[in-house]
């Protein structure tokens, strides 16, 4: 497996401040290879977001512990100094956000706020970061970019704003892109057109991706790979065909059920996974979907269940086959 | 962008108005009649008359406004009964050690309250922080007058670092002029540096948190870098607006600073006219400094638009 680009092996992830101590992700792995995009999907708090962000560490330090690995082509993240990290940020992992409307500082030209990351990372003049950052505009399909370059965030649009960020986060040709939510915050047509751009420029750099989402429908879009996550921790991973085909968590069950179909009946209500997600605070004792599930036993209320092989895939439940055989009884019997 | 300028301009007609009439009812406001205040209790009634007949303060109120404003037109404030000469070339004879101070005072401000306040804000809640913000809470509880007999007394009397008092114009040499100023910049400027380097943490710990912030460290700037080129110029704003409103504090405290170090400056001007009831300097010297205030501020509103291209005019 030589085409590995990043593994994330036992991450923990815990933040202490100063009224309480809570462990965010809780033994998270999962692997990214060179030209796959992996799409995380979880509810907010899952910790999806802190997963991401601890790739690159941008968490506040002072306050954070982190247990396990994290390597990019087999160099351990979590090892290297303030400096080496600034070195990796922008240039070997780039990451773009959620709201573009924010991400951008107001204050600069999106020219200049291309050319800052081609200027820190490459050996380039400023002519050439120019042209090059004139370039980018033009390969993440922004009209007239020779004149873009020049204008402020504030005069563009939502989808020409997220257009900028890829064209910022893609200016060094990093191995990795680490794209959490980018398509959130836009409209639905704008959404599907960012998604395009970032699998056109996957495959043109030949760039690993963790894709970032709540939205099933992003994955079924783009992804390659699944990494279903819930209340920090991995419970499902899966090539993307499986999950919708055959969901082998109750939880992953739950949210392919509750996404609404144009072909379903209107007058039925939508499938509600019952309950609220409990905070970090007061974790189950068991499986942690256990007080939410319909198949839960005593056994989940109590022991933890491994994240299990299932042939290519993996999931942690208990009960995951036997569930598996009542679901096909109801579907086929 | 000059029909910004031109649109401002047009603006401030009101507000000049406003501050005129009232200036000029200053004379009117004041119990009895201006003329017997002005000239004492002694003066005969024959006096008084003459003086009021000079004054025009006989005639309708009306009346004396139109010539008064009429004749500032002409450039004319009216002559100081007391002093004997123009009202505006006594203002310009005083002017010149208050805009001293006051760049003074407002430079030692700025240079010491913005790196204050962004180490503060860098540092949120560390001993650092806790300390600076106490220490500001101290420079603007403190009146000046009492920060400046302190520093007359520690600097002047006890180490005998720099003069006790008085005032040397730029005549008399660039470092003797300075060394004359610093004391008195200190005790006036320490306020306005309490108050800039609050608002420079506040809008720096906004802007600290963020997206863009987060956007520039993913493509690995330096802390630094991201400090001063990322977060303080977008956090600037607030502080311009604060510099420009202080202004006026600053000019009305350089009164009660000019008297503790003697110097002869606007402020002087005003409270001296003002003891002897030379109501044509008050009117005309409150005039000037409102106009030199909606000035500056006129001159903040411009530096926006360099800091912010948000509030650039002109474009869309």
């Amino acid at each position: 497996m030589t085409d590995t680009l990043l593994e994330i092996e036992h991450l923990k992830v815990h933040f202490d401040t100063e009224e309480k101590k809570v462990t965010a992700v809780d033994d998270v792995s999962f692997s990214v290879k060179k030209g796959q995009i992996v799409g995380v999907v979880g509810e907010s708090g899952c910790g999806k977001s802190v997963t991401a962000e601890s790739i690159l560490r941008l968490l506040d330090e002072k306050h954070t512990k982190y247990e396990g690995e994290i390597r990019l082509e087999g160099q351990n993240l979590l090892a290297k100094s303030a400096k080496e990290m600034r070195e990796i940020r922008g240039n070997d992992i780039a990451m773009i956000f959620q709201d573009p409307m924010s991400s951008l500082n107001p204050v600069y030209t999106v020219g200049d706020q291309i050319m800052e990351a081609l200027l820190l990372h490459q050996n380039v003049s400023k002519e050439q970061a120019r042209a090059k950052a004139i370039d980018m505009l033009k390969l993440t399909g922004i009209p007239a970019p020779e004149k873009r370059v020049d204008e402020f965030p504030h005069q563009l649009s939502g989808g020409m704003r997220q257009r900028v960020m890829i064209a910022m986060a893609l200016s060094c040709q990093p191995a990795l892109l680490i794209a959490d939510e980018p398509t959130t915050a836009l409209d639905v047509t704008t959404q599907s057109q960012i998604l395009d751009l970032i699998k056109d420029l996957k495959e043109q750099f030949n760039m690993g991706t963790i894709m970032i989402t709540h939205d099933l429908g992003v994955v079924a879009e783009v992804c390659e790979k699944v990494v279903v996550m819930y209340l920090g921790q991995v419970i499902e991973e899966s090539d993307v065909l499986s999950i919708f085909d055959q969901p082998l968590h109750p939880y992953t069950q739950g949210l392919l059920k509750s996404i609404p179909t144009i072909e379903g009946n209107r007058e039925e209500k939508l499938y509600v996974i019952e309950g609220k997600v409990p905070t970090l605070n007061q974790i189950p004792a068991g499986c942690r979907f256990a007080p939410r599930c319909e198949f839960q036993t005593e056994e989940c209320r109590t022991s933890i269940p491994k994240l299990e092989s299932y042939g290519e895939r993996k999931v942690r439940c208990w009960h995951f086959e036997e569930i598996q055989g009542k679901r096909e009884a109801t579907m086929y019997g | 962008m000059l029909n910004f300028i031109l649109k401002r301009i047009l603006s401030l007609i009101p507000v000049l108005f406003v501050v005129s009439v009232v200036v000029f009812l200053l004379v009117h406001i004041t119990p009895g009649d201006p003329a017997s205040v002005m000239l004492g209790p002694e003066a005969s009634p024959q006096e008084v008359a003459k003086l009021q007949e000079e004054l025009g303060l006989n005639r309708p109120i009306l009346e004396q406004y139109v010539t008064w404003v009429g004749d500032i037109f002409k450039g004319d404030l009216g002559t100081s009964l007391f002093m004997k000469q123009p009202v505006l070339t006594a203002f310009l004879e005083h002017l010149g050690p208050t805009f001293s101070l006051a760049i003074m005072a407002q430079l030692f401000a700025i240079v010491l309250a913005i790196p204050l306040g962004v180490l503060s804000a860098k540092f949120r809640g560390s001993l650092l922080d806790q300390t600076f913000m106490g220490v500001s809470l101290v420079g603007i509880s403190v009146p000046s007058f009492l920060l400046g007999l302190f520093l007359i007394l520690l600097f002047g009397v006890e180490l005998r670092w720099l003069p006790v008092a008085g005032y040397k114009p730029v005549a008399a040499g660039l470092d003797v002029h300075i060394r004359y100023l610093i004391l008195p910049a200190i005790a006036l400027g320490s306020m306005q540096a309490a108050l800039i380097a609050r608002m420079t943490r506040s809008s720096m710990l906004d802007v600290l948190s963020a997206n863009f912030i987060k956007t520039a460290r993913a493509k690995g700037v330096k802390e630094f870098i991201i400090t001063i080129k990322h977060s303080l110029r977008n956090a600037f704003i607030p502080i311009l607006t604060i510099i420009g409103q202080t202004f006026g504090t600053l000019v009305a405290g350089a009164a009660v600073v000019e008297t503790v170090f003697n110097i002869p400056g606007i402020g002087q001007l005003i409270i001296n006219s003002v003891e002897r009831r030379d109501f044509e300097v008050i009117q005309g010297v409150v005039l000037l400094i409102a106009v030199s205030y909606v000035t500056i501020n006129l001159v903040i509103d411009l530096l926006y638009g360099i800091v912010d291209p948000r509030l650039r005019v002109g474009k869309r």
